[in-house]
């Protein structure tokens, strides 16, 4: 089943052509890795399914629903959720502090009511504390770091609890934008395997943007190739890395 | 040692409203990054709706106090909607010119409605002023400073434990984030310019039963920029330490050097103060030091 389907995208800016005519579908329950060289337009996408770029032509359907116009607030309460490039955490607050504003998009009690009326908001919170622990902090082994401000952590660790946020949200698909880049190896192969288990345990749709190719070939079901925003493959891992095409853009042609 | 304790005691009290008033600027800033040039304005109409409640329709106190609140939530969402939304992703200068030009509206608007005549609230509270020991506070400061504490007090809990609080506090750290955590970012400018505007209505409210009202009394606006800029911009924290420092200055300073060289030197000092601090910390007291990451 496709959880996530982008039909016909074309993105410009001015006269720039970011994005032309890119469909792909994603299903639930896999790694969908985006692939291409730096200005291909990868995170380009993820912007136009995130709701942040409005693309001048194309559907973005999320869970049978279209959001094509809808913003980026709602797509996230309809269970889209993101990791930056570069994080995007909120940095005066604490680990939790942070986490927990992940899962407020799934409370109940509007704005307004949690302003007014304390008693409800309160027991949801707790609820919600509570569940948030189990679900999240446990499951990315950041138990010992959650009191700290976000500020003080690792590059790793802020990478982490970026995830962390991300899931709190409960999302049907979570979009990463180069979940390793920047990592040591250790850290790295942490981050794959956390990415791994989001799909393997708990049956989560990811798309994946990367440029660490060993991961990308290790943990994709299936992987999409762009360069100059045009798409020019997709395929399992093992297809990709024979195909003439992403050979040539990642390599440049043989002159003979 | 009288006089000292006086002129200190007299620098809270007055601090305190400041304080409040700061905040009117801090809300706005922390969620928006907007410096709202209007603040002085938003007071100064604040006190008017207070009056009009008050003496032409005859309502008590609390009815008109609440009222005067919800204005103040319309007037921050009215220009917040009609004008500022539409200012987004515009150059700094140009939103703070705006924001100015907002102030010289809305003073302009206040002389038609109410004409530039000086006026003044009935009396509100007791009149016989506080006295502890040998300290007199006068009962209309006093009762100012109680209250200002109280809307600090509330203010400084919605940020830190409300959703909406919090909403506000990722909103100001990284809208991109706030919009992907599935926060109706809009709305919570809204809602800033709506809580900043009380802030600024109650403390013109608390300053117009003070000293009496009219037109020009969002001047006293630009005495409470160096509070502001002496907490550092976004700091609810600052802006209550930075309205306590300049009111303690100001009063302290004017009390001894006043007498000496013939006045005018309570305005000045808090001047003084800001530009010694500023030259040690660029950001603030207590501002958010921006680290660039390369």
């Amino acid at each position: 089943m496709n959880i996530l389907s982008v039909e016909n995208l074309s993105l410009s800016f001015g006269g720039l052509a970011a994005l032309t005519d890119i469909t792909f579908q994603v299903r639930a329950g896999e790694i969908f890795s985006i692939i291409g060289p730096n200005g291909a337009g990868k995170t380009s996408i993820l912007n136009c399914i995130g709701g942040f770029y409005k693309p001048q032509q194309g559907r973005i359907t999320l869970d049978g629903k279209d959001v094509t116009k809808t913003s980026p607030d709602r797509r996230a309460a309809m269970g889209l959720a993101r990791t930056f490039q570069n994080i995007a955490l909120f940095r005066g607050m604490t680990v939790l502090d942070n986490i927990k504003l992940g899962a407020h998009a799934r409370l109940k009690t509007s704005l307004l009511q949690a302003l007014l009326y304390w008693g409800p908001a309160h027991a949801e919170e707790m609820a919600l504390r509570e569940d948030v622990e189990k679900d999240v902090i446990d499951f990315l082994e950041i138990e010992p770091i959650r009191k700290l401000p976000v500020g003080a952590l690792a590059y790793g660790l802020q990478k982490r609890v970026e995830l962390a946020r991300a899931l709190a949200m409960r999302p049907k698909v979570l979009l990463m934008d180069e979940p390793v880049a920047g990592m040591n190896a250790e850290e790295t192969e942490d981050m794959a395997r956390f990415v791994l288990d989001i799909k393997e345990e708990r049956g989560g749709t990811i798309v994946l943007i990367e440029h660490d190719m060993d991961v990308i070939m290790d943990i994709s079901d299936r992987v999409m190739v762009l360069n100059f925003g045009h798409k020019i493959a997709e395929g399992t891992p093992e297809e990709i890395q024979h195909h003439p095409e992403v050979i040539k853009a990642y390599l440049g042609e043989k002159k003979n | 040692m009288d006089i000292l304790g006086q002129l200190l005691v007299s620098g809270i009290a007055v601090g305190g409203v400041y304080a409040l008033i700061a905040l009117g600027f801090v809300i706005i800033y922390k969620a928006t990054s907007i410096i709202n040039f209007a603040t002085g304005e938003f007071m100064m109409i604040g006190a008017y709706l207070l009056y009009t409640f008050m003496v032409m329709t005859g309502l008590p106190a609390i009815p008109a106090f609440l009222l005067v609140m919800a204005g103040a939530a319309l007037l921050g969402m009215l220009v917040e909607r009609a004008i500022l939304r539409h200012m987004l992703g515009q150059p700094t200068i140009s939103i703070v010119m705006v924001t100015i030009g907002l102030s010289s509206i809305l003073m302009g608007l206040a002389e038609l409605i109410w004409s530039t005549g000086f006026k003044n609230f009935p009396p509100l509270f007791p009149r016989a002023p506080i006295i502890v020991g040998d300290i007199i506070i006068r009962s209309n400061l006093f009762w100012g400073f109680v209250i200002a504490m109280a809307a600090v007090i509330v203010f400084a809990l919605i940020f830190k434990y409300a959703k909406v609080g919090v909403a506000m506090r990722a909103t100001a750290d990284d809208q991109m984030a706030a919009f992907s955590m599935g926060i109706n970012v809009r709305n919570i400018f809204t809602l800033a310019w709506s809580l900043g505007a009380i802030a600024a209505a109650l403390g013109g409210v608390i300053i117009g039963n003070i000293g009496g009202i009219q037109p020009t009394l969002g001047h006293i606006g630009l005495t409470i920029f160096p509070v502001v800029i002496l907490g550092g911009l976004d700091s609810i924290g600052g802006a209550v330490i930075g309205g306590f420092i300049v009111g303690i200055v100001e009063n302290v300073a004017g009390g001894y050097l006043d007498p000496i060289v013939g006045g005018g030197v309570k305005a000045i000092a808090p001047f003084v103060v800001l530009v010694l601090i500023l030259l040690f910390r660029p950001y603030g007291l207590f501002g958010k030091e921006d680290i660039e990451r390369l």
